[in-house]
């Protein structure tokens, strides 16, 4: 961009060893970018290569997979996508209103105060928690002590934990952007505090907020780790979160990767993933979308 | 979604009771509420407005107030219970412990008598991650640099959509994908380094298929590249253009422009960003859990990375299907406290340097 | 202000418009899949024919779950589709493989029907709870059987360059997976398979990390057969040498991609993936896996259990020729009274479909070895009886 200009300007082109860094630096960074891409690459098209034939089958997003046996071609994963959409759902249900609000208490009320900050540092304490752990502390609450059966429910509450902080850090962040004088204004009129939350800054920061709402929902539909320790994975259609049996699109393919790798039910595997991958790219996209538009506002 | 939003609250007015009564239950909240009172007038241009108005803002300030810090109140409380809650149940069973905990490398759980101790796991956990953190954050910078620097627009834009990518495969793909595809591809690689430079002990020949602790690393690498590169991009794009346009008006080359003004500014946010890398590749389950071989338990104990191991989430999860008493499941409580601590500190670590960061900028 | 406003509502119903739209999509195509109940289908794909023998099936309706093994899950499922394929979907029946422990305690806390297990219900305390104790209070105070129904042979897979023949007996097998035969030329196998030229390579064992049914079953047939080769205790956690991985398929895919190595695995995961398994000498001379064989070895089985309960004892030492003793039992557990009136009707109908001598027979193409006919005939009878 502005070196062209540079050029131009300069008398003397950069010396010998100079120049010869400056390549080498160009060299090494293009190769970084190639590294990155060529893992990405093999992955994608490992899974798009498998998993194609598969999610334009017909039947694939309308269809179960009871009844259909390892051996057998067929079936879908409509199951799997009502239960991965299902938990996903229950665990923004919580996550979002105590993160939200949690941020709003961060920025709007306790702005600069000790309890800000005991806050802040539980959240970072949260952020670090590994999904597994998450998920063997809602095993030992729900399943250990209090003796219920492994559940869907169980499985979003762990996933809350995930998801809270990620929620809550974007909305921080978005709402420390909201100018002062947009308050000022709003408080200057007379407008009550809580309205003017309402009214003027969660508004502002909409976007921003429902970024991270998004892409903190694409974490979670993406996790295994706590499906494998607290729900079941079924073969079959269950609406219901209490029960103990549930597909998901993660524990679909965890059961299909145990099968035979000639088998049919091992060839959905990738077909799960790359259905997994697809939802978790929408939203993706969507969280991009949101922002773009908050961008096109400002200017 | 806002209107809605507000919808509720006013719905909920009428029953701001036992929110307040709430409010009023826990301790610290009065106390904040009358602080917070003041620096609000004085903060702003001091709108004291009608007094007809302040009876109604009370109340819906009293509510949603009382709302907000509920939140905030619940987070401490729920991490704090987490962490109780976790260690009363790893307690008994650390007490029953007849090996010493920090470093045996011994697990027995399901007998009488339990032997248990995290040594194995913990430099398994430690090292892959530190490995794939080594490999990820130099590549991730110089993507981040390719884009934000060195990239025609056309290009960096599909560039860091497809890195970006990479976060949406589910970790589960990434094992299938890297013991399938990646770890024979690397067996040539593991094995002439430990040719080389088998003296050493983290490079010392270990197991014959690819579930080594190399392969994880690298399996690792790739995934916690995204997010390296993500917050690296950030933090190179705000990169204040004074800056860079001061050193190419000295006549510095591109690099020389970024070792001087980009890197230098973006330094705090690569670390912390690092950090995170860090905490994620402690915390990854699955696909460390499909990759990696475990040792026998009469096996001793190998450093190297060509070796196999256990990290501390692949042992929970693999031996998640049995937790069927209370001292075992306790026992993998207890590992799963010590990962905790361990990616809480990393994490602290990130904070630590990412808010020094902003200060000094 | 408004302005921003404005965008952010324009902005929520395009989200709530997306979402909605997302939902709708999936929420229209809500087919639970039928297509076991086209008999077409389900015949079609070449699943083993459990064709003629439906005739005194009663078809029952209603819901059944179930939970346990993941031992006879491949089994289990093709069978529950061939009885809805027979019975035009009229039973939902569902198996979830949670593994043998969490299918006993889900059937006697009450949240399966029944249960399916490598191990039969004990009887002696273990942490606290007395399994068949338990499993008789959630039965209304009668007690639960335990009905033997699929045999899974377990098969040595081993992955050696040049050797398509390989004879092995559970002495050596012990010593091979307990570290003290290293190399493929050992004598100690080298005397067992004369003739074949093996390489001076160093044998891979890879073994299960997971605690699994299989690896308890192995140790135990290692221990009881071995010679006293195996000293260890047999458990579910494997306590010999070796990489760990994680589930059959993980074992079956390190043999796969190492050369010489070897491990245990269930048949099918052996036979699916090609992999060349050696033949065991039972004392009596080496037998080749099949279905057969392995009969052969469960038909010497002695049956522990009293009445209809068919709790066995596999016999792994000194059994005759052409018996492949390497093997795991599962059962069905299940109450012989006490469960409510329309469950017990399928369950009876649908575990005697299970029994009967084509869906056994058709198992084998499973990797599943039939129950032998005498044990079968006790079964069917045990099945008749549940009230």
């Amino acid at each position: 961009m502005s070196v062209t200009s540079t050029d131009q300007v300069t008398f003397t082109r950069p010396s010998g060893a100079r120049a010869v860094k400056n390549s080498l630096a160009t060299v090494c960074v293009s190769l970084a970018a190639v590294l990155a891409i060529i893992p990405l690459v093999s992955i994608l098209y490992s899974v798009i290569s498998k998993g194609f034939s598969l999610i334009v089958s017909s039947g694939w997003w309308t269809l179960s997979q009871r009844g259909i046996t390892p051996r057998r071609e067929g079936g879908g994963i409509y199951h799997a996508v009502v239960g991965t959409v299902e938990i996903a759902l229950i665990c923004a249900l919580i996550a979002v209103p105590i993160g939200v609000l949690g941020a709003i208490f961060l920025i709007e009320y306790a702005r600069g105060k000790k309890a800000a900050r005991i806050v802040s540092f539980t959240v970072d304490i949260l952020s670090g928690v590994p999904s597994i752990v998450a998920a063997l502390f809602i095993y030992a609450l729900f399943i250990t002590i209090f003796g219920w059966g492994r559940s869907a429910i169980a499985t979003s509450c762990a996933l809350v934990l995930l998801m809270l902080p990620t929620v809550l850090r974007s909305t921080e962040e978005m709402l420390k952007l909201v100018p002062d004088s947009l308050r000022e204004a709003a408080y200057a009129l007379g407008v009550p505090k809580w309205k003017t939350i309402l009214r003027v800054t969660v508004p502002t920061a909409f976007s921003g907020i429902s970024t991270g709402i998004v892409l903190g929902l694409a974490r979670v539909m993406g996790e295994t780790a706590p499906l494998l320790i607290l729900v079941a994975y079924g073969q079959g259609i269950n609406y219901s979160p209490t029960s103990d049996v549930m597909a998901a699109l993660p524990t679909m393919i965890n059961s299909g990767r145990d099968q035979a790798q000639q088998m049919p039910g091992y060839e959905r595997v990738w077909g799960a993933a790359l259905s997994l991958i697809l939802i978790v790219m929408a939203l993706n996209l969507l969280a991009r979308a949101i922002a773009r538009m908050s961008k096109l506002r400002e200017k | 979604m806002s209107v809605t939003r507000t919808g509720n609250t006013e719905a909920l007015d009428p029953e701001q009771s036992p929110l307040e009564q709430h409010g009023d239950v826990s301790t610290p909240m009065p106390k904040l509420q009358v602080r917070s009172r003041p620096t609000v007038a004085t903060g702003t241009s001091e709108p004291r407005t009608g007094v007809r108005l302040a009876k109604i803002r009370r109340t819906g300030d009293r509510v949603f107030f009382g709302m907000s810090t509920g939140s905030g109140v619940l987070i401490v409380l729920l991490v704090v219970f987490v962490g109780v809650f976790l260690l009363a149940l790893a307690l008994p069973s650390l007490l029953a412990n007849q090996a010493n905990f920090l470093t045996s490398r011994e697990w027995t759980v399901s007998g009488s008598e339990l032997r248990f101790g995290i040594a194995g796991l913990l430099w398994t956990t430690v090292l892959s991650s530190v490995v794939a953190m080594a490999i990820a954050v130099p590549i991730a910078i110089g993507v981040a640099l390719f884009i934000t620097q060195y990239a025609p627009r056309r290009v960096a834009g599909p560039l860091a959509f497809t890195v970006d990518l990479l976060a949406a495969v589910p970790s589960i793909i990434f094992g299938l994908w890297g013991i399938a595809v990646l770890g024979p591809l690397l067996v040539p690689t593991s094995d002439w380094l430990s040719s080389r430079l088998g003296f050493i002990p983290i490079f010392a020949p270990g197991i014959r298929s690819p579930g080594t602790v190399f392969v994880v690393s690298v399996v690792l690498a790739i995934m916690i590249l995204p997010i390296v590169t993500a917050i690296s991009r950030d933090v190179f794009t705000q990169t204040p253009r004074d800056h860079v346009e001061a050193a190419l008006s000295l006549g510095a080359t591109r690099w020389e422009m970024i070792r001087t003004a980009v890197l230098p500014y973006g330094r705090s946010g690569v670390i912390s960003a690092s950090m995170l890398g860090l905490g994620r590749a402690l915390g990854e389950t699955v696909a460390v859990m499909i990759i990696l071989s475990k040792p026998a338990d009469n096996s001793g104990f190998a450093p190297s990375l060509f070796a196999g191991g256990e990290t501390f989430a692949s042992k929970i999860a693999n031996n998640a299907a049995e937790f069927d008493t209370p001292s075992k499941t306790g026992a993998f409580i207890a590992s799963g406290l010590v990962l905790f601590i361990v990616t809480f500190a990393v994490n602290a670590v990130a904070r630590i340097i990412s808010d020094r960061g902003h200060a000094r900028s | 202000m408004s302005m921003n406003r404005r965008a952010a509502s324009r902005l929520s119903s395009v989200a709530a418009v997306l979402a909605i739209g997302t939902l709708g999509l999936t929420a229209c195509g809500s087919d639970p899949v039928t297509a076991g109940a086209e008999p077409g289908a389900a015949g079609g794909s070449g699943s083993a024919g459990g064709s003629a023998s439906a005739s005194d099936l009663t078809c029952a309706e209603g819901k059944l779950t179930a939970e346990g093994s993941s031992a006879q899950a491949n089994a289990i499922s093709e069978v529950i589709s061939q009885y809805n394929a027979e019975c035009g979907d009229k039973a939902s029946i569902e198996y979830n493989p949670t593994g043998s422990g969490a299918g006993i305690k889900s059937f006697y806390n009450g949240l399966v029907d029944f249960a399916g297990s490598d191990s039969a219900l004990k009887s002696e305390e273990k942490d606290g709870v007395v399994e068949t104790e338990k499993a008789e209070q959630r039965c209304e105070g009668n007690p639960a059987w335990n009905l033997p129904m699929v045999v899974g042979p377990i098969a040595f897979a081993y992955n050696v360059d040049g050797v398509d023949k390989l004879v092995l007996n559970a002495e050596v097998l012990s010593q091979i997976f307990n570290g003290e035969i290293k190399t493929w030329n050992d004598p100690k196998i080298a005397k067992l398979n004369s003739g074949v030229t093996l390489p001076s390579e160093n044998i891979t064992v890879f073994f299960r990390s997971d605690e699994s049914g299989t690896t308890e079953n192995v140790t135990k047939f290692l221990a009881a057969a071995g010679e006293g080769a195996w000293t260890d205790e047999p458990g579910k956690s494997w306590t010999g040498t070796g990489e760990g991985k994680n589930k059959s398929s993980g074992v079956a895919e390190g043999v796969t991609n190492t050369k010489n190595s070897i491990s245990y695995m269930e048949w099918s995961y052996a036979s699916d993936n090609s992999l060349k398994i050696a033949q065991l000498d039972n004392g009596a001379g080496p037998v080749e896996l099949t279905g057969q064989a392995v009969a052969k070895a469960v038909s010497e089985a002695e049956i522990k259990g009293s009445g209809n309960d068919l709790t066995l004892e596999v016999k792994y030492a000194g059994t005759a020729e052409g018996a492949y003793p390497a093997l795991l039992v599962t059962y069905e557990i299940v109450c012989s009274k006490g469960l409510e009136a329309d469950k017990t009707a399928i369950v009876k109908d649908f575990l005697s479909f299970f029994a009967s001598a084509d869906t056994q027979a058709g198992l084998e193409e499973l990797g599943y070895a039939p129950l032998p006919d005498e044990l079968r005939s006790k079964v069917e009878t045990a099945v008749k009886a549940i009230q």
